[in-house]
């Protein structure tokens, strides 16, 4: 019975670092999300800078993730166990993998469906907000969704640099050479990915009545 | 009105699109602009609406320049058709309509409401008002982009090969009640198209261009299929013209023969029935319905046993309106199986039949009527 011995002199801790790992996971996706808008649009309107916007950034995703948590307190200027650093961290490479998602997502709305609002009148700006975006949903979806899944296994890394969240507990096992907090990390790591998954899919769905819409006879 | 004046498009790699185009476009008129890929129609119809800048001259909308109207504003009083509707995927069909009337302020209540009278105007179904553009066929897609660009009344219409993604009989049919619309709305239009054949019969006037983005003629459709300018419209133009000409040749009233006729019910062997048949004319006799008007016609080498019904009707052989086109009365004729075209009045009712001979009678009358009136405008211009 050590697994419930464990949950329950630990519980209380474990279900912290679940809420930091959680909001470790989600604030750099909108954050990335928020920068990758602009700079997809930028690489998706003026074409020459598609190549080199889409490979500086996809660059940015082969530092390794734990040089990144020890680096970046240095260049910021915060201490090293601020959760802070962990959020920039997360939210490169969010930006690494949105850019050309955004990109690419703006680049799969038919040319006709935009030459049409623009000749019913729409400014550049509007035309992004009310079709262009709209109609980029489901492709940035399916990018977010790698991004959200593959942040909450990032998240875990900050752990050896001493950030409290969910990778705490593999720390531990391996220090104390047990199993059991290990086994639990890796299961809440999975349902937290699954459940963020979830939430991603239930917001595009929501988003996107138009994509289910039936073919009638 | 629209005028190009002196209008070029030239791009940044010499390419010259349009060469120098001087047009106008009446108000409440349909012009169309014709000729093969790479004559700079399409480029001409957007810079109408400024989603092509010209390199040099000016466009006139009635007494002002258009490029001192904001982009926007001048496209939002521009209604725009495209070949694949390019509805928005995102958007419900009376929302789709509505987009104008929402960019230019109205609440979303009354632009949806003014949308639902709209998709009635272009004959859609009010069901299919909540539906997604992918659910709808193409014909109906195309409706739904002459509805929205008809849905905040804007003065002129630009239409970019609208119907040439669909079917032909999809195609005849909105090509019928876009005319039908614009006898109603006169709208000042201009259409794009490749197809000499929709441009004849749509236009008003017909502006066939030649690659490099020079008109080669501007006309009424007969005078086109009559009078091409030069060599290249007259092989754009194409085969048939004399043929497809006479469409716009009114018939003067034909000299029609009572016809015998059969109605649908009556028994060959009965005493009428022998009566009909003894008067018939070399073995077709017409059948009409109650109301005269003509069914078809029945192949006496094969009589049909008992009451002659529908099924027994030979339906070869179109219909010619009397006071109709040339080319109505000559078709009648030709398709007929009896060789005698069948003439109704407005109604639709029988008023008698005609033969091929006759009607190229008529058409060689009329022809050598306008040869001496022009022999005479000659005369009397020099």
């Amino acid at each position: 019975m050590s697994w419930l011995r464990y949950l329950d002199q630990n519980g209380q801790q474990i279900l912290q670092w679940l809420w930091f790992h959680t909001w470790l996971s989600v604030v750099p996706v909108v954050l990335g999300l928020a920068i990758s808008l602009p700079l997809g649009w930028v690489a998706r309107r003026y074409r020459w800078t598609y190549a080199p916007l889409v490979t500086l950034s996809g660059l940015l995703y082969t530092i390794p993730s734990i040089a990144l948590f020890v680096i970046l307190p240095g260049i910021l200027g915060l201490g090293i166990l601020d959760p802070l650093n962990v959020a920039v961290a997360l939210t490169i490479y969010t930006v690494a993998l949105l850019v050309r998602v955004v990109a690419d997502g703006l680049a799969s709305v038919p040319d006709d469906v935009t030459q049409a609002a623009s000749a019913m009148g729409y400014r550049p700006v509007q035309r992004l907000m009310a079709v262009e975006l709209p109609i980029a949903v489901p492709v940035i979806a399916a990018g977010l969704r790698v991004a959200v899944v593959s942040n909450v296994s990032l998240v875990a890394v900050a752990a050896t640099i001493g950030v409290p969240e969910l990778g705490q507990l593999f720390t531990i096992g391996f220090q104390l050479a047990y199993f059991v907090p290990i086994v639990i990390g890796i299961v809440m790591c999975v349902a937290l990915a699954m459940v963020l998954d979830l939430v991603v899919v239930a917001l595009t769905r929501l988003l996107t009545p138009w994509t289910r819409a039936v073919v009638a006879p | 009105m629209i005028r190009f004046e002196s209008v070029t498009k030239r791009y940044a790699d010499g390419t010259v699109a349009v060469d120098q185009l001087d047009l106008v476009a009446p108000s409440r008129q349909i012009t169309v602009l014709v000729g093969p890929s790479g004559c700079g129609k399409t480029t001409s119809l957007r810079m109408i609406n400024r989603m092509i800048e010209p390199t040099a001259g000016r466009i006139w909308l009635d007494d002002r320049d258009t490029s001192t109207f904001s982009a926007s504003d001048l496209r939002r009083g521009m209604g725009y058709v495209i070949q694949h509707a390019g509805l928005f995927p995102h958007r419900t069909v009376v929302d789709n309509v509505a987009t104008v009337p929402l960019l230019l302020g109205q609440s979303r209540r009354q632009a949806r409401s003014h949308a639902m009278e709209l998709l009635e105007l272009v004959g859609l179904d009010a069901e299919l008002a909540s539906r997604y553009p992918a659910q709808l066929s193409g014909g109906q897609q195309q409706r739904v982009g002459v509805a929205r660009a008809l849905a905040a009344d804007p003065p002129v219409m630009l239409m970019d090969e609208p119907f040439s993604a669909v079917d032909p009989i999809v195609r005849a049919q909105l090509q019928d009640e876009f005319l039908r619309l614009q006898a109603e709305l006169a709208k000042t239009i201009v259409f794009v198209t490749h197809d000499i054949d929709e441009a004849v019969k749509l236009g008003d006037q017909v502006a066939v261009l030649r690659v490099g983005g020079h008109l080669a003629q501007l006309a009424s459709p007969a005078d086109l299929l009559s009078r091409p300018a030069d060599a290249f419209v007259a092989s754009f133009v194409g085969r048939d013209r004399g043929y497809r000409a006479l469409q716009f040749e009114q018939a003067p009233p034909l000299p029609t023969r009572a016809e015998p006729v059969v109605r649908l019910g009556v028994d060959l062997a009965s005493a009428e029935g022998a009566r009909v048949v003894g008067q018939s004319l070399e073995g077709w006799l017409l059948v009409v319905d109650d109301e005269n008007e003509p069914q078809g016609w029945l192949d006496l080498r094969v009589p049909p046993a008992g009451p002659v019904d529908q099924a027994a009707v030979h339906r070869g052989g179109t219909l010619a309106r009397q006071g109709g086109s040339f080319r109505e009365a000559l078709d009648a004729a030709l398709s007929s199986p009896s060789g005698r075209g069948v003439v109704v009045d407005d109604e639709g009712r029988l008023v008698g039949s005609v033969t091929a001979s006759q009607v190229v009678t008529a058409i060689e009358r009329q022809a050598a009527a306008d040869r001496g009136g022009e022999r005479q405008a000659t005369r009397v211009g020099t």
